[in-house]
């Protein structure tokens, strides 16, 4: 038999190794399921651990801590000029991401996850094709997508491996410290990695098309950070919309909008982070029954049930929130359906958090998004006292008038990351926001502010 | 935006109603208030307004359906700028006490709770909170669960209602195959015809009845009866022998008050009421309802003979609400009218008893005049059954309140005056 014609069939076929993709697999295979995993990568991770989020957080620390040792001065400690060694930083930030790829493959190993390399398209009713795998095609009984997103790019525009352009996947690469960063897109991936170009010595420009950063996050939040990266960026324009980028020999030529005029403005490097958009377009769904809503994210349910009484989606393929612990979550919950449990996606505060400086975090509903709405809500604020740091930073409180049930929280500070968790357990548990009043917490911390 | 609009609760005990009529169509332009649905729970036909003004967007039921409270019926665009804020409409009658909002605020319960309901398939909204502040604890889901599947005895002063789709019968086995023997059409099982079935088998397996069998000579009442018709039918009432019942009822059920009463086989206890609601049994289009009208012992022939026809009418033309076939302590069926003589009647459980009237006619009576002779002469007899539950009462005071009753019909004087 030649190896390119043969073909496997499973109970469960899971096609993306990300987040959404390992949840499902994983959890699938603990429920007695015959499960394959098809990825594109060599290894388990999905965009999350491998240019994503796990790169990220690495860089964010070390830069943090770059910025922690600048402020300690002023506070009378010194610690000299820093070195940055880039080769040994990608390194580390290597080993991370191995370690972590590694830990994937062992635990997907010891339950007996079949994972195969490649690209799997739908051919017809229950069948993939693979390319560049050593098996031709899987025939299954279920199938969950998790293919996830990548970065939107500017119509028309291609990047190069090495260009001055970038998307984020490159961004982190970490090949050089540009003398000056433009970075297009004042989103989480536009703040967060601007900020470590920033500490890391690049004079960094945002341009962002709306008026204020982070349009997801209530603006009171958004504030500090704003107040603080006036002093870390060379300037930050809002309300400038990029329309074209053009690499030259000598740089890039950059075409914006702001006010009515439209500008050409040369630039040294640009970073282009405007969103992602789903990988739902290369995956043979016209073979299927798998409807897409207008932007071209997999309609589901609250079963993660596509329009395809075979196929289920999860994660970023399927839109809404796009963070790595919601696909997880929604990959696990897929798997439970196909394996019979009466189970649905209740999540009720999916905790999103930016790690810039200061951090910002929320979870639940938003006070925007309330008034939006029509909820009826209440809004109590907090101050964080911070000693250790020269910002102060606030938490808020959104609760139901009535009975004073915790609606949403959000955070701005040092670590907000650190408190997030006990707000999304408040609003999962249908706390007061009395009860986050009674519960002792220590002294001296930030956790006493809230 | 679009909002969708969900089967509301429409009261204590109804899960679920058939779609009657849709009077929109997907893309229509409706105003708040306007009926959009005419729906039909065991008992009563509900129309439902527009909870909101908009666009019809997809509707995702058909005439004839059922659906389950909760379940989404349709969709609608509003403009944003409206302030129909609420994602989740809720017609205006069904709002209760809530709040603007409240219908999209979901049921405080921990995760693991809301896992555990749905692998239950318990709702949370109807579940009893028991933890602080309206949490819904997994005990509390455990609890509904058990509930739900124990089918509890419908409760005693509303009117029964046995989760419809739980089969009033036990599963019919194994039915032939009439069409082998001619021509059959099936006919849906449903609403009315199927409540009704159900309040019956309730009623006759649950209850020993008795039959009390008599004639009462009427003669002298219809005389009234016909003196007094067309000044009653010019105030806009029917004075029927119904009405006379009526008041008859009342006085015999203050007399003896266990007649007036439910048995809680929970409690060990026999609920006796203190107010005199009486159901009359009604032939409709629609099947067998009862309308009740409320403190018959308080209201006067006349005004009774408003009130019974009003609410006849109401009945029939399927215009009346849940509310006016609950809370009946007593029923009165009377088949004159058809011309229906002897025959039984099934007590509306949890009532303990129930008067028929059959149809008037002259007969043969033997009268012993005063001298002690014995004569034959054509009355008016009526005749009369007292059907009662034996758990609750015994025959001697059914025949005592069956007396009572026929002594009030036979002479309008003793009537007037024993009346309460």
């Amino acid at each position: 038999m030649v190896m390119g014609d043969m073909e496997m069939s499973t109970d469960l076929l899971v096609i993306g190794g990300g987040p959404g993709g390992y949840g499902a697999a994983f959890r699938a295979v603990d429920l007695g399921l015959d499960v394959i995993l098809v990825e594109q990568r060599q290894r388990l991770g999905g965009l999350c651990l491998h240019a994503g989020c796990i790169p990220a957080k690495t860089l964010l620390h070390l830069t943090q801590l770059l910025d922690e040792t600048r402020r300690a001065k002023k506070m009378g400690l010194h610690f000299g000029e820093p070195e940055i060694d880039l080769a040994a930083l990608r390194n580390w930030q290597q080993q991370v991401i191995t370690s972590m790829a590694d830990n994937l493959t062992n635990l997907g190993k010891r339950r007996g996850v079949l994972v195969l390399r490649g690209r799997a398209r739908f051919s017809g009713a229950g069948a993939v094709r693979l390319e560049g795998a050593e098996i031709s095609g899987i025939k299954f009984k279920q199938a969950i997508i998790a293919t996830g997103s990548r970065p939107r790019l500017l119509p028309g525009l291609v990047l190069s491996p090495g260009g001055r352009i970038m998307d984020s996947t490159a961004a982190l690469a970490l090949t050089e410290i540009p003398k000056t960063l433009l970075v297009v897109g004042g989103g989480y991936v536009g703040l967060e990695l601007g900020s470590i170009y920033a500490s890391l010595g690049s004079r960094v420009t945002l341009m962002e098309k709306q008026d204020r950063l982070l349009a997801k996050a209530d603006a009171d939040l958004v504030a500090p950070l704003q107040a603080r990266l006036a002093e870390q960026f060379a300037a930050t324009h809002l309300a400038t919309r990029v329309e074209g980028l053009e690499e030259t020999e000598a740089g890039v030529t950059v075409r914006y909008t702001q006010g009515g005029k439209t500008t050409e403005q040369p630039a040294e490097h640009v970073l282009l982070t405007i969103g992602r958009i789903p990988n739902s377009d290369d995956l043979g769904l016209e073979h299927t029954g798998v409807s897409l809503d207008s932007r071209g994210f997999i309609k589901i349910d609250d079963q993660l049930r596509t329009t395809d009484a075979r196929i289920f989606a999860a994660g970023d393929v399927t839109g809404g929130v796009m963070l790595a612990h919601k696909a997880t979550r929604q990959g696990r919950i897929a798997a439970e359906v196909i394996g019979g449990k009466k189970v649905g996606f209740d999540v009720r505060a999916i905790p999103a958090v930016v790690y810039t400086e200061p951090q910002i975090a929320w979870c639940g509903l938003t006070e925007e998004g309330a008034r939006r709405e029509n909820i009826p809500h209440a809004v109590q604020r907090y101050l964080l006292q911070d000693s250790g740091r020269t910002m102060n930073g606030f938490t808020k409180l959104l609760s139901h008038p009535a009975d004073g049930r915790i609606l949403g929280v959000g955070l701005v500070g040092g670590d907000a990351e650190g408190f997030i968790g006990e707000a999304a357990l408040a609003i999962e548990m249908g706390a007061l926001a009395e009860d986050l009043a009674l519960v002792l917490h220590p002294y001296p911390t930030m956790a006493e502010g809230q | 935006m679009t909002t969708s609009f969900r089967l509301p609760d429409l009261g204590e005990g109804v899960h679920e109603a058939e779609i009657l009529a849709i009077p929109v169509t997907s893309g229509q332009k409706v105003v708040e208030g306007q009926i959009i649905l005419e729906i039909e729970t065991d008992k009563a036909a509900v129309e439902i307004p527009s909870p909101v003004t908009g666009i019809v967007g997809d509707i995702l039921v058909t005439v004839g359906a059922m659906a389950v409270v909760g379940e989404v019926l349709m969709t609608f665009q509003t403009s944003a700028g409206q302030g129909t804020a609420a994602q989740d409409a809720t017609p205006p009658s069904a709002a209760k006490s809530q709040s603007p909002g409240d219908a999209q605020q979901p049921v405080p319960a921990s995760p693991s709770t809301r896992r555990l309901a749905r692998e239950l398939d318990v709702d949370l909204r109807a579940v009893t909170p028991s933890g602080s502040g309206g949490i819904v604890t997994k005990e509390d889901v455990e609890a509904h669960a058990r509930q739900k599947h124990m089918a509890p005895p419908p409760p005693a002063t509303a009117a029964p209602l046995v989760p419809a789709r739980q089969a009033a019968e036990p599963a019919p086995t194994g039915l032939p195959d009439f069409s082998k023997w001619g021509p059959v059409e099936r006919r849906p099982f449903r609403s009315i015809r199927r409540a009704t079935a159900t309040q019956m088998t309730a009623s006759w397996t649950r209850i020993p009845h008795v039959n009390c069998q008599d004639s009462v000579d009427i003669t002298r009442l219809e005389a009234f009866r016909q003196k007094h018709k067309a000044e009653l039918t010019a105030a806009g009432g029917r004075l029927t022998m119904t009405v006379f019942a009526m008041k008859a009822v009342a006085t015999a059920l203050k007399t003896y008050p266990s007649f007036n009463a439910s048995l809680d086989l929970g409690a060990q206890e026999i609920i006796v009421k203190n107010y005199f609601h009486i159901g009359i049994a009604t032939d409709s289009e629609n099947g067998l309802l009862v309308p009740v009208i409320r403190d018959v012992d308080r209201k006067s022939i006349k005004e009774l003979a408003i009130e019974v026809d009003a609410a006849i009418t109401r009945v029939r033309s399927g215009k009346y609400s849940r509310e006016e076939l609950q809370g009946g302590t007593f029923t009165i069926t009377n088949a004159g009218a058809l011309g229906g003589h002897h025959f039984s009647a099934i007590i509306n459980y949890p009532e303990v008893a129930i008067l028929g009237l059959g149809q008037g006619r002259m007969q043969p009576v033997v009268v012993t005049a005063a001298g002690g002779k014995h004569e034959i002469v054509p009355r008016l007899m009526m005749p009369i059954v007292l059907c009662f539950d034996h758990r609750v009462v015994d025959g001697a005071d059914a025949i005592r309140f069956l007396k009572l009753v026929m002594n009030a019909l036979e002479d309008p004087d003793e009537l007037l005056i024993t009346m309460t």
